[in-house]
Formats: structure tokens, C-alpha cells, sequence
């Protein structure tokens, strides 16, 4: 089925039932030396099919971890605890075993991972990253594995396919890795895709390569997309919809377009703010959120960015903003007792 | 470089006015190629000089030999950095020549027209205690049974080198393997493993080989199998420490994320990494594991006589032979000297390359 942004909608609403994922009330726990770091905190958000998420935070927010418990590749095991439940096409990630999980990652689940310099093994030629995967989800034999690998370069946008599949990774660039990268991650033609920040470690120019192609691929296979990214911009043109994540909740998810246009929790108007503009004045000085995010050891009893709101009151302190959905706009919530915008302020 | 060679340049760089070396063919600072030829022909014919004319005269000759090596070190040492640039490393390559022909004739021994090694029946009619001589029959002399060193020496090196390369892949198999899993699983099987290979460590070596030699039949295997007790705490630790830097790296997660299991990742993503540090540490330990066989043998623990082995062959020099023979411990100990020193040489050269610490990617 094509994903279009007209459909995009009725799959984001998890009522219908048609939902590809479904994270109810995700809560990661990692236990550290300097106590329980609570690195997700209560995330609850669907992906319909085909659709692209973006998630947006600052470092620490959380936002990795979410990716990779909604994976399970951080389950209850060790030193971390996961309450809540991960429905992928309606199973509970959490609640199968680890033989289960293995036959959905790689096939149904991709990862794309943010440094294509570590992603790939130094010592394994870019043949053998791409045909192991193929050879053990889809059963093929060596030279169909191949041939097979070949296609996905080509479909990555590598020109010169056989040759490439022979070097090892030192070989290419770092646009050409996280292509590879991506290749691996499609090679099942997963139906969701995680991009765990996939063009931060990329210069500006190659970025926006990877993020066409990420877009262009999105369409011939009709994946979905979670995009994990601390850049507004990054996210702006490609999700259909946005979840702005603080110290380990989600603030504000809306569709893309809602979250530019009208803002309603001040964390998203503050990193609207923060976003240097053309048309500014030179040597104008930069908006920043002053202060930093809280510590996620003991976090504070009330909205999480209270201390550095300038919108606070005093029950802010006190109790914890739940989402709640911005009146006569479909899919749009967000987490505030005195929300900015049309709002109110 | 043409456009470099063109720019303009300040005046203490004018000196270097010639065009800039290109790889491989250095010019210019190098030693000229006389300073090469003139120590390596005075080495060679000062060689063929003692042979033929110091004939005989025992500790004179040896000096001359030795004197004559020096030059000619020296010479292809100057010859290598005219050819090769100033980053040629003679010893090294000496080494590695030392190595390949003494594991070469190791392995061509039964080929070779080499004198008796161990029958003492078919030596009855030859000399004992002969001196070496180049231009004899028996070019590194006798022992006091008439077996011909040169003969043993190669058989001797059988001995040893099987037993210890043995021994370092016996080690290097289960080191491998224990420390692996152990950087990789961590908690309890590191622990464990931490607590294995401490345990050998505290042991002393010499009394554990010992030990184990007043249990076990010296036989090859059997002395290959306790030798690599002295090589397994180190492999294990050196695997351990490789996995753990490896598996920080992102493309552990990726193969997991792509579906691997646990023991692939450990077979397919971490050992091949794991393998050049371990192997080429592998080689510094083979170094250990020969002096270690030769110390047994030595004590009569090892290798049986008649059976050569190195260590054997420098026990002949007891009883007072050493102070009349010296040649007796001398063939066998400097040539186990040459053989630590190269593979020590060796190992350190190819640690020092692919040693995970220093590994780029």
C-alpha cells in the first residue's frame, strides 16, 4: 500500500485497531552506580503503517533509549527494568522470549544507528554485513544473497554495487557506510523502521542525502519510519507527525505542520525559539533554554520543565501534566497546565 | 607533488631543492651505496678468510666469524636504507629469515643431508667432541656420543617448535574462547574466568611444569598440553580486554538488532577482531614457551635423550664437558637465543600493529 499523507492520519489513531505499534506507557529504568536513572518515563505513542514518526529531544532526553526499548534491544534484564508494553503488529515485544525477538529484528523491525564509522565491523567485508542477515531471515542461498546484496546497494543509491560488496568498510566514506547501513536495515523490508539519529555523525550536504533517500525508500517499500533526532530540522520535512520528548516524557506529539505552526507546550515553543533564522539580525545573540534538563536520577514531582519555563506557576512544581489533546485538532497533545500558543499565555 | 615541488619556499628549506622523495626510492639523506658495498664484500671475504685460514684455532676463529657478521650487518643495514629508506628495519627482516629457514629445515629435516642425531650404534667410528668446523663433515662439531649437533640441533628444533606453537594454539584456542566469552558475558562467566586465569598466574611456572612433568609421560603432547597452562592466562586476559573495547562498538548492537545470536555475534563480529591482537601476542608467547620446554628438558623433565631437543642438548655440557667443550652448550644456546630474539622481535612488530588499542576503525 503507498503511504500517502491522507492515510497517514486514520493510522496514527490507535482506536482503530490499525496501528503497526502501539507503546502504552513505556517506563525504561537503568540502574547505574549513581542510582535508578529513569530514562523513559511513562512514553505512550502509535505508528500507523507507513507513517513517519519523529522524535525530538535534547541529549539525555531519553530519546535513544525509547528507540531501542521499543525495539527490545533494552528489556527487563540486568541492571534495566521495562514497565509498560510495545505492541508490534499487535504482539507485546516485551512479553515474548528472546528467540521471538530474534526472528523480528533484522525482519521486521530495522535499526539504522547513528555512527556508520562503529555500525560496521572493521574486519567483515560489506558483502558479508548484508548476506548474513539475508542469508538467515529469508533462507537464500550464497549467490542469491549476493545478488540480492548488490540490489540493495543499488537501491542505497551505491553506484558500482559488485564492486563494493568486496571492500571493507574502511574502504568507503562515511555517506557510503551509513548507506551500507541502511541496507542492512532494509534488506528484510521491514515494515518499521528505527533511525537512531542516522545523519548526525554525517556532514550537512551528505545528510540531506540520506534523509531523501530514507524518504525515497520510505515510499517504494511502505515502511514506517521512526526518526529519532535532537534537530528540529532534520525532522521538519520528513515526519508526518512529531513527539517532542523532555527528561524522559513525551511533551508534545502533533502532526508536523501543528507543531511549527502552533505550539502549545512552551519546551516546543522554547526550541522553535531557539532556531537561528535568516532573516535575524547579525550578531544577534543566540536563544537558549536557560538552565539544563533535570536529573533523571530524582526527578522533580511536577512538570518536568517547570525550573526552566518561564511560564511556571506554582502547581507546576507540584503535579505532573498528563497529555491531554488540544481541543478541535485531531491528533495534537500535549503535556502542560498552562500551555503557550492559542492556548492561552 | 609537482604543484608542491613549485611552490615557493623560505630559505632554511632551499637546502632540500631536490625533488621530494618519492616512496620507495628515497634519495638524497640516505647512506650512499658504498657505505653499503665496502662492510658487506670486507664481512664476506673477512667470513671466507677465517674459515679457510683460522682453521682449527678454535675461540680465534669464532671472533673472526663474529667480527665478520657485525660488518656485514652493518653493510646490508646501510644497503637497505640506500634502497629502502631510513625506516629499514635489518633486524627484523634477519629475524624473520631466521624463523622461516630454521621452521623450513625443522619441517625437511628427514630430507636433508644432515649426520647421525640420535643412533649412537651408527656413530661408533666417529670423532667426539669434534670442534665446529665449516669445512668438516660435521660443520657445528660433535658430542661426546659422536652425534653430529647440526643434525640434533634440527631435530632439536622439531621438538621444540612443535611443542611450544603447540602449546600457544592450545592456548590461544581455550584462552581465546574463555576470554571471549568472558568480555562478552561478563558478571558471573567473567568472574570466573577472572578467578582461572589468576589462579594460573599465582602458580609459579616452573614449579607447575614440574609438577605436572612428575605426573604426566613426557611426550610431546603431553608436554605441549602443560606448556599451554603457562600460555592460557595470558591469552585469556588478552582476549578479555579485546572484546571488552570491541563490544562498546556500535556494530555488536547493530548485528544484535539485525537478529544474531549470541554465539554468532561472538563468532562472526567479535573473533575476527579479537584474532590479530591475540595471534600476534601469540607470537611473543611462543618465545616464552621454547625457553619454558628447553628449562624442562633441561632438567631431564621434557624431551628424553636420546631425542634431541635444545634443552637436552645444553644439559650435555654437565659434568665438566662445558670447560673443555664449550662448544657443547654454545651451538645449542645461541641458536635458542637467535630463535627467542626473533620471535620475540617478531611478536613485538606485529603487536605493536594490529594491537586493538591502537586500532583506527
Amino acid at each position: 500500500m503507498p503511504p500517502s499523507p491522507a492515510t497517514h492520519a486514520e493510522h496514527a489513531d490507535p482506536a482503530t485497531g490499525s496501528a503497526l505499534l502501539v507503546v502504552d506507557g513505556l517506563r525504561t529504568r537503568i540502574s547505574t552506580t549513581g542510582g535508578v536513572v529513569t530514562a523513559v518515563d511513562g512514553v505512550s505513542l502509535t505508528v500507523g503503517r507507513g507513517e513517519t514518526l519523529g522524535i525530538v529531544g535534547e541529549s539525555g532526553s531519553g530519546k535513544s533509549v525509547l528507540g531501542r526499548t521499543i525495539m527490545g534491544l533494552y528489556t527487563t534484564q540486568g541492571p534495566v527494568t521495562v514497565d509498560g508494553e510495545v505492541l508490534f503488529a499487535g504482539k507485546d515485544i516485551h512479553a515474548m522470549d528472546q528467540r521471538e525477538r530474534r526472528a523480528l529484528w533484522g525482519a521486521e523491525i530495522g535499526m539504522v544507528f547513528q555512527d556508520p564509522m562503529t555500525a560496521l565491523n572493521p574486519v567483515k567485508k560489506v558483502g558479508a554485513h548484508l548476506t548474513e542477515t539475508l542469508r538467515r531471515h529469508q533462507k537464500l542461498g550464497r549467490t542469491a544473497a549476493v545478488d540480492r546484496a548488490a540490489e540493495l546497494l543499488d537501491l542505497v543509491g551505491i553506484p558500482d554495487p559488485r564492486r563494493r560488496l568486496a571492500q571493507y568498510p574502511h574502504e568507503l566514506s562515511g555517506g557510503m557506510r551509513q548507506r551500507v547501513v541502511i541496507a542492512m536495515a532494509l534488506a528484510n523490508e521491514p515494515a518499521l523502521l528505527i533511525a537512531d539519529e542516522p545523519t548526525t555523525a554525517l556532514d550537512v550536504t551528505v545528510q540531506r542525502q540520506i534523509l531523501d533517500l530514507l524518504d525515497t525508500l520510505q515510499s517504494e517499500l511502505g515502511m514506517a519510519i521512526i526518526l529519532i533526532s535532537h534537530n528540529l530540522g532534520v525532522v521538519a520535512g520528513r515526519a508526518d507527525r512529531v513527539a517532542v520528548m523532555y527528561a524522559g516524557r513525551l511533551a508534545e506529539t502533533a502532526p508536523t505542520d501543528a507543531v511549527f505552526d502552533d505550539p502549545w507546550h512552551p519546551y516546543t515553543h522554547a526550541l522553535l525559539g531557539a532556531i537561528p533564522r535568516l532573516e535575524q539580525d547579525p550578531h544577534l545573540r543566540l536563544a537558549a533554554i536557560g538552565g539544563a534538563p533535570p536529573d533523571m536520577v530524582s526527578a522533580p514531582p511536577g512538570c518536568r520543565f517547570a525550573p526552566r519555563c518561564q511560564y511556571a506557576k506554582d502547581d507546576c512544581t507540584t503535579v505532573l501534566p498528563e497529555l491531554e489533546p488540544v481541543p478541535d485538532s485531531a491528533g495534537h497533545e500535549f503535556a502542560c497546565h498552562h500551555p503557550v500558543g492559542q492556548g492561552g499565555n | 607533488m609537482s604543484e608542491l615541488a613549485e611552490l615557493p619556499k623560505n630559505s632554511t628549506a632551499t637546502a632540500a631543492s631536490t625533488p621530494a622523495p618519492r616512496p620507495g626510492r628515497p634519495r638524497g639523506d640516505g647512506p650512499a651505496l658504498w657505505q653499503g658495498l665496502l662492510p658487506v664484500i670486507t664481512g664476506v671475504a673477512g667470513f671466507v678468510l677465517a674459515i679457510l685460514l683460522l682453521r682449527g684455532t678454535g675461540w680465534a676463529q669464532a671472533g673472526a666469524v663474529l667480527a665478520a657478521f657485525v660488518l656485514v650487518y652493518i653493510g646490508l643495514a646501510n644497503l637497505g636504507r640506500h634502497r629502502f629508506g631510513p625506516s629499514f628495519d635489518l633486524t627484523m627482516w634477519l629475524c624473520l629469515i631466521w624463523v622461516v629457514v630454521l621452521v623450513g629445515a625443522a619441517i625437511l629435516a628427514p630430507l636433508l643431508p644432515l649426520g647421525e642425531h640420535e643412533d649412537i650404534a651408527a656413530t661408533i667410528g666417529n670423532p667426539v667432541m669434534a670442534r665446529p668446523d665449516p669445512l668438516s663433515v660435521y660443520p657445528l662439531g660433535t658430542n661426546n656420543l659422536g652425534l653430529d649437533l647440526l643434525a640434533r640441533l634440527i631435530y632439536g628444533a622439531r621438538a621444540s617448535l612443535v611443542v611450544s606453537v603447540g602449546a600457544v594454539l592450545i592456548g590461544m584456542v581455550i584462552g581465546g574462547a574463555i576470554g571471549i566469552a568472558a568480555g562478552y558475558f561478563r558478571k558471573a562467566t567473567d568472574t570466573v574466568a577472572g578467578i582461572l586465569s589468576n589462579s594460573l598466574l599465582a602458580v609459579p611456572p616452573l614449579i607447575l611444569l614440574i609438577a605436572l612433568a612428575t605426573v604426566l609421560e613426557p611426550s610431546l603432547r603431553n608436554i605441549a598440553f602443560a606448556l599451554s597452562l603457562l600460555a592460557l592466562p595470558s591469552m585469556i586476559r588478552m582476549a578479555r580486554a579485546s572484546t571488552l573495547s570491541f563490544s562498546q562498538r556500535e556494530f555488536v548492537t547493530a548485528g544484535r538488532a539485525m537478529g544474531a545470536s549470541n554465539l554468532r555475534l561472538m563468532a562472526r563480529e567479535l573473533l575476527p577482531n579479537v584474532l590479530l591482537p591475540l595471534a600476534s601476542y601469540a607470537m611473543v608467547i611462543v618465545s616464552v614457551l621454547i625457553v619454558a620446554e628447553a628449562s624442562l628438558s633441561f632438567l631431564g623433565l621434557g624431551i628424553q635423550a636420546p631425542d634431541p631437543s635444545w634443552g637436552n642438548m645444553i644439559a650435555e655440557g654437565e659434568g665438566g664437558a662445558f670447560e673443555q667443550h664449550p662448544h657443547i652448550v654454545l651451538v645449542p644456546g645461541i641458536v635458542l637465543f637467535l630463535t627467542v630474539y626473533s620471535f620475540n622481535v617478531l611478536g613485538e612488530k606485529a603487536r605493536k600493529r594490529f594491537d586493538s588499542r591502537q586500532a583506527k576503525l
